[in-house]
């Protein structure tokens, strides 16, 4: 909250542009190389994370304010059921005889 | 809107249906009527419709899920009276199939849950020492969003028809391909609508616990209700959207011919399970945890000792809370899903009974070298022990994948889920209802009637279950509408019937109860009649609407058994009397409940320009409450001294006259 | 529910409704998260089945996915920008920024539903497949979110407008603003794991 206060907005400019850079590099590695599609997914993915957090301490100031920590904490339970949620999904309904 | 067929409108046909229908029109005449002719309207709507207050909102939820009990406990006996004999013809296939399907729902959704919700709105603020939930005015709106679902669920069977595919409504069953009436639209959507106002409670509810702690109550000084009520909270707000997704893919397959859940166009029906236990099962959760709170409650008040273990209780609901998470494949190992995932599931679920075992001694050690009162709520909670413990175990044996496949889909898996949820969440709610009612409205419900109460309902809800056990492992499956004589299930079946008679007498004697107390109990009673320990107990029965003339101050655990003690905070001085800040009342929560219920009962019926032309009527309230800039009013100094004086002594200490 | 303003703090903090108000919005979000992994997942179990309809690589249009890419990130870019001239208690600058997001975020809205169009010409409906009702049903579900967003904002500039700024309007817009944000972590999923996926696999 406090260095906010300079007059020149300077963390969301270099937020903006490295967004912009992971959404293209993103693209790029997607479509421009040979790498496998597992090895691409793994790239992509975690550039599509970085980018998440950006947003999330960058532009929304997660920790700010006297709930900063429940907020850390709301977002990464929140996290957590996502995983259990995307990933349970399709393992079970992937394996054995289910699919 | 062309396609209407005002003849499939009302359901026809059916004796039963058509004695339901009269009765509907008839009761709701005599309600109009009756407050008409007592001239009740402007009372009901200015006091209760349009109320924000958090205790007469949760009087609301109460009311209104005693009667979904009677509703839903119906549905139940006729199951009983249709199994009592062999090839009974009490009920046909469709309509056993209804009445189970109904049971169900009404039961979890419009039950069990509204009571722990009404329940929790009456006694969180109090026991946190706060004026009333966080947002107010949201609270009334998830109660009204409610009812709505409730009421458009429950019309289902007189209009257009009741759901059939089971509470789980799996599918292809449930879809439009072997289900093309509308009933099951009932489903999708009246849950639909209820959830939301559930999702808006568990935000309420963390953001009240969180922030709304009267000054020194820090997490670790929580009463354990309200620690258990802050984690199903937690876990609604996780659990919830699952839920919403999950309805709302199943309205887009039934409305608008999409392919999710499908047999055709690479649907998935398995998908419809998967999604549905990654809500239900953390839902069994969000009903359980608050029921363990409120137990944790009468132990501790009636052994008159502080809970023993209170961190290793946070403990087991925090873990319960993480475990609950990640054992929803239990519900569907014969799904076929390979032996990888069946033991990952079973190795989580058989896990999850390690923090419920510690809660159970933790109980148990409470009660050890107390003195102990065997009042009517601490009976409820000595009876769940034993029943509860039935419930877990048979559960542990159902959840071992490889058992399962034997246990699956009988009636040994209705009976264990019996066993569970009704030792505890209904005796606990029951408990609640007893132990908390000179705190909602200033006399006690007879203790002689009580004790009947409990009996009835106890001793019935063994003899109604436990023959189910057996006859699940003989082989008996569920919703099976009939069994033939030579299956040799008729006697347990016929006992099982008889035990339900009893455990509807056991209602009856809690109606009779309620009625009985209402006209004759002692009004001129102690504002702390259980000697009690927690904070609410501070404060006036019925509490005023402010909750607290001075917010109390808070050092330990238990605060008030110690304020007690030490003779301290129990005064109030004149000069300690500050004006309060209270919210106004709002007619927009109601609005909007009945806006849904127009649009969803057009939804239901596929009439969707009608049912657009009702949205805007959502959005409409919507853009009233961004504009509205009520800032609430204050209460003044000398209407407070008024109040107060009415119930503390000349000192301004708590009232303390047991009769 | 007292006043307790403490006005050392930016105007959206100062009250304790606003900090409540806040902190309810923030679990809001968690269960949107959750909400969108749940579409996230019947998206990825339903993925790759066509049903004898058109895959990923016959529909998508990178170049149009890319435009709406960047229209939605710099929209999120300028609702900061917005929130940060608030800060500084600068009433026309924070509405310019906020009608520049929302004239952004109507771009985005216009592609999508050309997006949508283009797709229905191709033959890919909601009812061919499991896996055009999966997408279906997830871009429409963000869009929707986008739609809401708009509507939602213009209501707050209207009140910025009128009441210029104080506690309670600051609030509003601090809150739109973590809404839109959140619209823009959502899209950033949706570019990596539909649109780059599909045209990988």
């Amino acid at each position: 909250m406090e260095k906010i206060m300079k007059g020149f907005p300077l963390s969301h400019v270099i937020g903006f542009v490295f967004s912009l850079i992971l959404t293209f590099g993103a693209a790029g590695i997607a479509l421009k190389t040979d790498l496998s599609f597992k090895v691409i997914m793994w790239i992509i993915g975690s550039l599509a994370i970085m980018q998440a957090g950006i947003q999330l301490f960058m532009f929304m100031h997660l920790r700010e304010g006297e709930d900063g920590k429940t907020n850390v904490l709301n977002i990464l339970y929140g996290v957590f059921m996502a995983v259990v949620i995307v990933a349970g999904s399709i393992w079970v309904l992937s394996s054995g005889h289910a699919h | 809107m062309m396609g209407i067929k005002w003849n499939e409108l009302l359901i026809t046909g059916d004796p039963l249906i058509l004695g339901s229908q009269i009765a509907i029109l008839l009761t709701m005449i005599g309600i109009v009527g009756g407050i008409t002719y007592l001239k009740k309207w402007r009372w009901l709507w200015s006091e209760w419709l349009t109320t924000v207050d958090h205790k007469r909102i949760g009087i609301m939820y109460i009311i209104a899920a005693v009667l979904m009990f009677f509703r839903g406990g119906i549905d139940g006996l006729m199951m009983k009276a249709q199994t009592a004999r062999p090839e009974m013809e009490f009920l046909n296939a469709q309509h056993y199939n209804e009445v189970f399907t109904t049971h169900g729902v009404i039961m979890i959704l419009f039950m069990a849950m509204p009571l722990l919700i009404g329940i929790m709105n009456v006694i969180i603020p109090l026991q946190i020492g706060a004026r009333d939930v966080a947002f107010p005015q949201l609270n009334a709106l998830s109660f009204w969003l409610f009812f709505s679902g409730a009421m458009l669920f429950n019309i289902s069977f007189v209009i257009g028809g009741s759901p059939d595919a089971g509470w789980t409504s799996y599918f292809p069953l449930a879809g439009k391909e072997f289900s093309p009436s509308i009933a099951n639209n009932y489903y999708a959507i009246a849950l639909q609508i209820a959830g939301i106002g559930t999702l808006i409670s568990g935000i309420n509810f963390v953001v009240t616990i969180l922030k709304m702690r009267t000054k020194g109550m820090t997490l670790m000084k929580m009463p354990m209700f309200t620690w258990t009520s802050f984690i199903a909270s937690v876990i609604i707000v996780a659990a919830f959207p699952i839920l919403t997704v999950a309805l709302a893919l199943m309205t887009t397959d039934r409305l608008y011919g999409t392919h999710f859940f499908t047999v055709s166009g690479g649907g998935m029906d398995m998908l419809w399970a998967n999604l549905f236990w990654l809500w239900g099962h953390p839902e069994v959760y969000i009903l359980i945890l608050p029921a363990f709170g409120i137990y944790s409650e009468i132990f501790a008040t009636f052994s008159r000792k502080s809970l023993f273990g209170y961190k290793s209780m946070i403990f087991s609901i925090v873990a319960i809370a993480i475990l609950s998470m990640v054992v929803w494949v239990h519900h569907f190992y014969t799904m076929g899903s390979g032996p990888a995932v069946n033991s990952i599931f079973s190795i989580t679920t058989m896990a999850i009974a390690v923090p419920t075992g510690i809660k159970i001694f933790n109980w148990l050690f409470t009660m050890r070298k107390g003195r102990i009162k065997m009042t009517t709520p601490m009976l409820w909670a000595l009876a769940f022990i034993p029943c509860f413990i039935i419930g877990g175990v048979t559960g542990v044996m159902l959840g071992m994948g490889a058992a399962d496949f034997q246990y699956h889909n009988t009636l040994f898996l209705v009976a264990h889920f019996h066993y569970t949820i009704i030792p505890g969440v209904v005796f606990a709610v029951f408990a609640a209802l007893y132990y908390w009612w000179p705190k909602m409205f200033g006399f006690m419900l007879n203790e002689k009637i009580g004790k009947w109460h409990f009996w009835l309902f106890v001793i019935g809800f063994n003899v109604t279950f436990m023959p189910m056990f057996f006859l699940g492992l003989d082989g008996a499956v569920r919703r099976s509408y009939t069994y033939s004589v030579e299956s040799g299930f008729a006697p347990l079946f016929l006992l099982s019937a008889i035990g339900s008679a009893v455990l509807a007498l056991g209602f009856a004697a809690f109606c009779y109860n309620i009625y009985w107390s209402a006209r004759y109990a002692d009004r001129n009673i102690s504002s702390d009649p259980w000697d009690a320990r927690t904070l609410e107990w501070s404060t006036a029965s019925p509490v005023q609407f402010y909750n607290f003339a001075k917010q109390p101050e808070v050092t330990t655990l238990d605060p008030f058994w110690h304020m007690k003690k030490k003779n301290e905070g129990l005064t109030l001085k004149d000069s300690e009397i500050e004006e309060i800040h209270m919210p106004s009342n709002s007619g927009l929560p109601i609005f909007m409940g009945a806006v849904f219920s127009v649009a969803g009962f057009f939804l239901v019926f596929e009439w969707h320009i009608a049912a657009v032309v009702a949205a805007v009527g959502i959005i409409a309230g919507l853009i009233i409450r961004s504009f509205d800039y009520d800032e609430g009013y204050h209460v003044k100094k000398d209407e407070i001294k008024k109040i107060e004086s009415t119930w503390r002594n000349v000192e301004g200490e708590v009232h303390n006259d047991v009769s | 529910m007292s006043a307790n303003v403490d006005t050392t703090l930016p105007l959206e903090y100062q009250t304790e409704q606003n900090r409540l108000n806040i902190l309810g919005f923030w679990i809001f979000l968690g269960a949107e998260i959750i909400l969108f992994a749940t579409l996230f997942g019947v998206y990825g179990v339903l993925y790759e089945r066509y049903a004898g309809g058109p895959t990923h690589k016959d529909i998508f249009v990178i170049k149009d996915v890319m435009i709406q890419t960047l229209l939605l990130l710099t929209s999120s870019f300028t609702m900061g920008l917005a929130i940060f001239e608030m800060r500084l208690h600068n009433l026309k600058r924070l509405i310019t920024w906020l009608i520049i997001t929302l004239v952004l975020g109507a771009g985005f809205l216009f592609m999508e539903i050309n997006e949508f169009i283009h797709y229905v010409h191709e033959g890919a409906t909601m009812q061919t497949s499991a896996f055009l009702s999966s997408l279906f049903v997830l871009l429409g579900t963000h869009g929707a979110h986008v739609t809401l967003g708009i509507g939602w904002a213009i209501m707050v500039i209207i009140q910025l407008a009128k009441r210029g700024l104080t506690p309670v309007t600051a609030r509003k817009t601090f809150i739109i603003g973590l809404y839109w944000h959140f619209l823009d972590v959502v899209w950033i999923f949706i570019f990596t794991f539909v649109y780059l996926k599909g045209l990988v696999g």
